[in-house]
């Protein structure tokens, strides 16, 4: 009786052992990695109050070595590519900007150790706005701006 | 079939990773011509790429990526023949993932 009990206890920690392997080597990753996604940022409705919610500060410099590449008249807002190429040195993060969008922030790109400091998405804008990249390197932030005309929007209505 | 297309190819040591991936990215603030109804929303929130063991590009969505989204980065320190695996998970817990070897 007792080895009996024994064995249902040990294939009973077998069982438990497995699933926190699997959540611990990332095989359930949904609830782990949405903790990452910032549901402030992504709903503020504008670009410093998103910025703190991302990165915890909206002070930044201006850099001539972020370079935005997007049209510059956009006919189809809820097309737009942009393109982020930066050559600073040790970037971590991109996150893009719409800074007319009812929720500016667009995308937040977190790049690995070799990953180079370029990005390219399409996003939408629902009106004529700046496209804002904000770079993270180190524990500054860096950022540039692009106009990009919209003539039809592309957020609904 | 899979929801994913992705492509790598490896150049001077510097692997360019292009993906496109079928999704309706939904804002939440569209209206349905015919019921006047909001579309609800649903969009993908997160995608992931690694290379071996290693996270080369963690992108976090809103909604205002565009429809059936396009995503293109470049990374380092891969091998011609590695494999690289993409996932992705949407605000409705709907997720899909896809490998590729690099060219």
């Amino acid at each position: 009786m007792t080895s009996m009990k024994r064995r249902i206890f040990l294939k009973g920690s077998l069982a438990t052992g497995a699933v926190g392997i699997a959540v611990s080597t990332g095989l359930l990753t949904p609830r782990v990695s949405l903790a990452a996604w910032s549901k402030a940022a992504f709903d503020a409705t504008d670009v410093n109050a998103s910025l703190s919610a991302l990165y915890g500060s909206s002070g930044m410099d201006n850099s001539d070595k972020i370079k935005i590449k997007a049209p510059d008249i956009a006919e189809n807002g809820a097309v737009v590519p942009v393109t982020v190429t930066t050559t600073i040195d040790g970037v971590s993060s991109i996150s893009l900007f719409a800074d007319q969008n009812a929720t500016p922030l667009t995308a937040e790109f977190l790049l690995g150790p070799t990953t180079e400091g370029f990005v390219s998405t399409r996003i939408k804008m629902g009106k004529t706005a700046n496209v804002v990249a904000v770079v993270k390197a180190g524990d500054k932030l860096y950022s540039s701006s692009k106009e990009v005309k919209v003539t039809i929007g592309g957020c609904g209505g | 079939m899979s929801s994913i297309k992705l492509r790598a190819k490896i150049t001077d040591g510097v692997t360019a990773v292009k993906v496109l991936i079928s999704h309706p990215m939904e804002t939440g603030l569209q209206k349905d011509k015919k019921t006047g109804e909001k579309i609800p929303a649903h969009f993908i929130q997160e995608v992931v790429c690694k290379h071996k063991d290693t996270t080369v590009m963690t992108a976090n969505w809103g909604g205002a990526i565009s429809k059936n989204p396009y995503l293109s980065f470049n990374f380092k320190g891969a091998a011609a023949g590695d494999t690289i695996s993409l996932s992705w998970v949407d605000n409705k817990g709907e997720k899909d993932s896809a490998e590729a070897a690099i060219s």
